[in-house]
């Protein structure tokens, strides 16, 4: 296959090239991004455009920050991003648990009840939720952004498929040492799942940290917004006349998850694409 | 939220739980059935008692909440409301901003899904080739995928900027006006299109990969041998068993497609003129910018019925199983 006759040469150097341009097509607009927030008023409106920055200048990021609380925002969204993903977990880790390794009468009616949910678009379900949360005088808080939004059917539906592939043998094993359901999940089944407990949380970090509809309606408070809703604020308050400014919050609301996939990226890739690869 | 949860793919059947171990005295069968019966019991309602409380609460409560404030005349935190029936369906069926709306829809999602399809599929057929850097470029190709909706619509407003942005100085470059992207219709539509076909093509990309490194490789050779062309083998061989993966993709990218809102909302708002205002992003703003809460609950009402219908045509054929190898 590795034999390259002139004829295959020409194909290859067409879709080498045809790669090349896709990358630079999908890559640009980030590198595009991080450059303008480093750039200062003059070089972003100047005709032509000025591609690289002549010296690096931090004055976007400092007047984002004085706009709006940057700092005390990104506090919220690593906050609420890490227990909202963190109970998330947990409760799909259980109620799978429960669903696989339990005897109870109406097992399939609840893993119905659970999975069908995934087939509920949330928006069907905000106003409701919305009235609620205000009746409870949730609004502007915590609670209010991440209670919601809490229960797991995506998690509990891959951790119940990784469950079921289990060896039984080993489990039976750890019954007959007297080890009870609560010694059984955090001792042998989760030691055994790291690959989808690794899916699951990433796919929950990402989901977290980029929500946007719930908390923007939620929120109105600048002290208790997470990151997308205070970009949102940052562009009402400064409009397009200071693009940097505006790049500068966008860096610092896309750069961290952008991290956490360049680290991590198998495990992401593994959990975002699960639905489709399971079968 | 744009990562949006699916149902999930086709599934190998799964085996059964693991019958509960044989005890090892004997003990009066139905006490000790019993009282294992009762601390089953309470292990279930610990255990998966919190996941399902919540989703009664958070998503049942509201679904069905959702259908009765369709029917009434009312304003959110208005402490009146007017039971009229069927009175918000008849509005909106006959509103004269019904049929842009349901156009918008229509071109948005059409367009997103098709050239989500089309070019993720091309684009893992070049991640597919055995050359250097396709590692790299898988990675570029997914990164826009995990970003913020939100943050990627402010990202790309700048990139369109009709004076200082990227896309007016490529096309410059080239020779070409740039048009203007932020006022003059149906620019506004194209650009919301292009930055969610951005944000998504990475995902259908790598999915396609997934099912073209499952093609079985003599399946190809056979056909190089019998003197098939690429393209041929392409058409006749490969695509046909993609067919399972390209039904997924299609669903799952109707799906997140017709309730995509952050991209929208941070570049356009719906706008201008209601020219990307699309039946998701109409629902938004009958609730929660006119404050019309009976009338945006039978919006989504529709918007529910649509999501459900393309769920459903999903499970017929996922019963059917559209397999050829």
């Amino acid at each position: 296959m590795s034999v390259i006759t002139p004829r295959r040469a020409v194909p290859r150097a067409g879709s080498y090239l045809a790669l090349v341009l896709a990358t630079v097509v999908l890559g640009a607009p980030l590198l595009w991004m991080v450059l303008a927030s480093v750039k200062t008023p003059d070089e972003l409106y100047q005709l032509p455009l000025q591609w690289l920055p002549s010296r690096l200048t931090s004055d976007n990021y400092a007047q984002a920050a004085e706009t709006v609380p940057l700092g005390r925002l990104l506090l919220n969204s690593v906050g609420l991003t890490v227990v909202g993903a963190g109970l998330k977990v947990v409760l799909g880790l259980c109620c799978a648990y429960a669903l696989v390794f339990l005897d109870f009468p109406f097992k399939k009616v609840v893993f119905g009840l659970v999975i069908a949910t995934l087939m509920i678009p949330p928006q069907i379900t905000i106003i409701p939720n919305y009235t609620l949360v205000a009746s409870l005088g949730w609004l502007n808080t915590y609670q209010g952004i991440l209670v919601p939004g809490l229960a797991s059917a995506f998690g509990t539906f891959l951790f119940r498929q990784h469950f079921l592939t289990l060896p039984a043998s080993i489990l039976e094993a750890a019954e007959l040492d007297g080890a009870g359901h609560w010694r059984k999940l955090w001792r042998f089944v989760v030691p055994m799942s790291a690959p989808t407990l690794a899916a699951v949380a990433l796919v929950s970090v990402v989901t977290e940290w980029n929500d946007y509809l719930w908390p923007f309606l939620v929120i109105d408070n600048p002290q208790r917004m997470t990151l997308p809703v205070g970009l949102t604020l940052l562009q009402n308050i400064d409009g397009m006349t200071s693009w940097g400014v505006l790049l500068a919050a966008t860096v610092v609301v896309t750069l961290p998850i952008l991290l956490v996939f360049l680290v991590l990226q198998r495990r992401l890739v593994a959990g975002l694409t699960a639905g489709a690869v399971t079968g | 939220m744009t990562t949006v949860d699916t149902p999930p793919a086709p599934t190998a059947p799964a085996p059964p739980a693991p019958a509960p171990p044989p005890s090892g005295r004997p003990v009066p069968r139905s006490r000790l059935g019993r009282r294992r019966r009762r601390a089953a019991l309470g292990w279930f309602l610990l255990l998966a008692g919190p996941n399902v409380a919540l989703l009664l609460v958070f998503v049942y409560r509201p679904l069905l909440e959702s259908f009765y404030l369709s029917t009434l005349q009312w304003n959110l935190g208005s402490p009146v409301a007017r039971p009229i029936g069927l009175g918000n369906y008849v509005e909106w069926f006959t509103a004269p901003s019904t049929p842009t709306v349901v156009t918008t829809t229509l071109v948005f999602t059409l367009s997103t899904v098709g050239g989500a399809m089309v070019l993720g599929l091309g684009l893992a057929l070049l991640l597919d080739r055995k050359i250097a850097g396709r590692g790299f470029a898988r990675t570029v190709a997914f990164a826009p995928y995990v970003l913020s909706g939100f943050a990627v619509g402010i990202l790309w407003l700048f990139m369109f900027d009709p004076r200082y942005g990227l896309v007016q100085e490529l096309l410059g470059l080239v020779g070409l006006p740039s048009p203007q992207w932020y006022t003059e219709r149906p620019w506004p539509l194209v650009m919301v299109i292009v930055v969610y076909l951005w944000k998504n093509l990475g995902y259908v990309a790598l999915i396609y990969l997934a099912g073209l490194q499952s093609v079985p490789q003599d399946l190809k050779d056979a056909a190089a041998l019998d003197g098939a062309s690429p393209g041929r083998t392409l058409w006749s061989i490969v695509l046909p068993l993609l067919t399972p993966t390209t039904f997924f993709l299609l669903v799952t990218m109707l799906l997140s497609s017709l309730q995509s809102f952050d991209i929208i909302k941070a570049m356009t708002s719906g706008g201008p003129l209601g020219s990307t205002t699309t039946l998701m992003y109409s629902i938004y703003q009958e609730s929660f910018v006119n404050g019309r809460a009976g009338y945006a609950s039978a919006v989504a009402t529709v918007l529910f019925l649509v999501l459900l219908a393309v769920t459903a045509v999903q499970m017929r054929f996922l019963q059917r199983k559209v397999h050829y190898a």
